[in-house]
């Protein structure tokens, strides 16, 4: 008996400690082979990717990790860094916020990356901020949504800068989850709310957000509840949701929780609308389950309809990635030329040598960075790093693919 | 009473669901007192099999029926390709070692499993769509609805632990099997193969796996690397619950955790955040009061 128990316990213990650590890495390393006219005998400078670009998140952290690829292949081929060839170091974090840090931590370290694009969880990104922080590497965000990140814990009462090399190309959650509350009380007309997260923070803090205009605006939350996310089975929370008769679902996940629990609500007879930030915009979500009428607000403006955002998409398709942009893709396309543009300057007046001071003057350029030519219009960064950029679209599922409903900045009232 | 109705169903469809992987746990622990951790990847890839074959193999506009008898065998061949190999590789060269050594070989198997599947199995880094190869729509009893799929794994599940159960008591190799689970050594001395004993095990394990991962795979239209591990815990959790060794006790188990995870959803302090909580506070409970499980035979000391 004794033994027996001993064991078992043992073999829970190992179990733990092997998942803590991770199942073995799937990390990729790809290099762009530029390899037209330029002058390049300066040597190689790389931009790191960090992004989710296995698990559940991996529709988005490949979008991401392609597009940078995208626009580092097309910085090398118009010599946009006079005398250097530009290559992409992709790791993969999983998510991890652990393993973030770890890739973000072999960035510093090497003289010869210039800054990071990343990454996508915000979680990933609070850990990746302190490593990186004295070492002056840039790093550019296209998809951290936690204002707390540039702001501080207070960023709604005394907002604080909190990392003088921390960016972000997308709009932040106190203010994509009162838009999507705005949109689905004003617009759609629900009165009655269910609200269900994941539990993460960014869950959280948007669902809470979001409660509040909410209820500013006269609806009514008639449910709060919490899913587990590596639950494939909703149906109880979904049975308990029914009861209190919303009239529609506000989901604190993203698309790999939100899609099966959109199919599911509904085999429960609960035909309501889900609607959910922007880790819901990706056709992931669809193909998981999101139905007809579940909204989805994300951050910028369709890019199809912006000129700029349609010459990525034409020059994402003709590359022929395997995988598509996803929603964040075009985000990570931008934040890397701003990185590109930024270090051509700096390199213009001397050679590259990855010291703290030129990493400082780095960090200068792209503060002082604006475009309106983005893949997705403007980009650039104000007194925060956030971006001055704070357009959000709300989209909705029709026939089976996402379609823009209608785009616009929020402000508070 | 209707949420009160509702909620005991989805409970049954989830426990009859674990069920069937639960009891692989079982018996296999049963035969070789190893706890095989790596039962729930035997689960993970049948699922996988059976969306390579409805994929990959099946033309297009197949209908349901013919295509689901098809999906089950392509997951019942799979799951029991891997778990005779697991069992002919892994654990019978550590047949004699100290009980830690195929443990962790288990642990290690699992790990290969998933992340073999992972890197190899095209877009299986994220969530997968499995084929819907079972009617849409569900049957509605007064306020209580349960999708189709539901329907069929409620009975298909205790039907095959009925089979299981019969042939266990009733075959000559189900003989062999209790045999082999009461005494191995003396039953080596009486001329039953145990190797060979041990290896069907493993193989009815396999099946009912694979059965149940085309249940799970089109009762909740996805699957991804990580749905064995996940419910490979519950099943474990269920078949200790149930009596681990016992056949009857995994099944019972099984419909017990899936109505506790639902009902102390709804209605117990906390809420759906704190539904692990209760079934493992059950657990840990029953444990405490009868060791050995619901139905499970008290240890016996051995010499």
């Amino acid at each position: 008996m004794r033994t027996k128990g001993t064991a078992v316990l043992t073999g829970l213990l190992a179990l733990g400690t092997i998942l803590g650590a991770g199942a073995c890495a799937g990390n990729k390393t790809e290099t762009a082979s530029g390899g037209s006219g330029c002058d390049t005998s300066k040597g190689r400078l790389v931009i790191g990717v960090i992004a989710p670009m296995s698990g559940k998140l991996s529709a988005i952290g490949l979008g991401i990790r392609n597009s940078a690829q995208l626009a580092v292949e097309q910085a090398n081929q118009k010599c946009a860094v006079k005398g250097y060839q530009l290559t992409v170091d992709a790791q993969d974090d999983e998510a991890n916020p652990d393993k973030g840090a770890a890739a973000a931590q072999r960035f510093a370290d090497d003289p010869n990356v210039v800054g990071i694009v990343g990454s996508y969880n915000s979680g990933v990104a609070r850990a990746i901020q302190p490593k990186i922080a004295g070492s002056k590497l840039v790093q550019i965000s296209p998809g951290n949504t936690d204002p707390a990140l540039t702001r501080g814990a207070d960023f709604a009462t005394a907002p604080k800068r909190q990392y003088d090399n921390y960016f972000r190309v997308v709009g932040t959650d106190d203010l994509q989850g009162p838009f999507n509350a705005r949109y689905m009380v004003e617009k759609e007309g629900k009165k009655r709310l269910a609200i269900v997260t994941d539990g993460k923070a960014v869950g959280e803090n948007m669902a809470t957000q979001f409660a509040a205009e909410a209820k500013r605006l006269g609806a009514e939350i008639v449910i709060r509840e919490k899913v587990n996310e590596n639950d494939s089975d909703f149906a109880s929370v979904l049975t308990k949701v029914k009861a209190e008769q919303p009239e529609a679902i506000y989901v604190g996940s993203e698309y790999h929780v939100a899609g099966p629990l959109s199919k599911q609500a509904k085999d429960l007879g609960l035909n309501v609308p889900i609607s959910g930030n922007d880790g819901l915009f990706d056709p992931q979500f669809i193909a998981l389950g999101g139905k007809d009428g579940d909204i989805a607000t994300s951050v910028g403006a369709p890019i199809e309809k912006l000129d700029s955002g349609k010459a990525f998409v034409e020059a994402y398709k003709k590359k022929g990635f395997s995988d598509g942009y996803g929603g964040f893709g075009a985000f990570a396309y931008d934040s890397a030329n701003v990185l590109i543009t930024s270090i051509g300057k700096v390199t213009a007046k001397a050679d590259w040598t990855g010291a703290p001071a030129q990493r400082t003057e780095l960090i200068k350029e792209v503060q002082g960075y604006r475009t309106d030519q983005g893949a997705n219009g403007t980009v650039g960064f104000d007194q925060y790093g956030d971006s001055v950029n704070k357009l959000f679209t709300v989209y909705q599922v029709d026939s089976g693919a996402w379609k823009d409903m209608t785009s616009g900045e929020f402000e508070a009232k | 009473m209707a949420t009160l109705a509702q909620q005991i169903v989805n409970g049954l469809v989830l426990g009859a669901l674990i069920g069937l992987i639960a009891l692989g746990y079982t018996m296999v622990y049963g035969i070789v007192q190893l706890i095989n951790f790596a039962h729930g990847e035997v689960f993970m890839v049948g699922a996988f099999g059976a969306h390579f074959i409805s994929l990959y193999v099946l033309p297009e506009g197949v209908p349901w029926y013919a295509a689901l008898p098809v999906m089950f065998l392509a997951a019942v061949a799979v799951s029991v390709v891997v778990a005779m190999a697991m069992e002919r590789l892994a654990y019978r060269p550590l047949r004699g070692a100290h009980t830690l050594a195929p443990l962790i070989t288990a642990l290690g198997v699992s790990i290969l499993l998933q992340e073999v599947v992972r890197v190899f199995y095209p877009g299986a880094t994220a969530p997968l769509p499995f084929p819907r190869a079972f009617p849409d729509g569900s049957l509605a009893v007064g306020p209580v609805t349960v999708l189709w799929t539901g329907v069929l794994a409620l009975t298909v599940a205790p039907l095959l632990g009925a089979a299981v159960h019969l042939y266990v008591e009733r075959s000559r190799l189900g003989r062999a099997m209790r045999a082999t689970a009461q005494d191995a050594d003396a039953a080596r001395l009486m001329g039953i193969d145990t190797d060979r004993v041990t290896l069907a095990t493993f193989v009815i394990g396999g099946v009912l796996a694979g059965v149940g991962a085309v249940l799970y795979g089109i009762h909740y239209t996805q699957i991804d690397t990580a749905i064995g591990f996940q419910n490979g815990i519950f099943a474990f959790t269920a078949a200790v619950l149930g009596g681990i060794g016992s056949i009857r006790g995994a099944m019972l188990g099984a419909l017990c955790l899936g109505l506790v995870k639902s009902l102390a959803g709804q209605y117990a302090w906390g809420g759906a955040q704190y539904d692990y909580v209760w079934v493992f506070a059950l657990l840990i409970l029953v444990l405490m009061f009868r060791p050995q499980g619901f139905l499970g035979r008290p240890e016996r000391v051995r010499a």
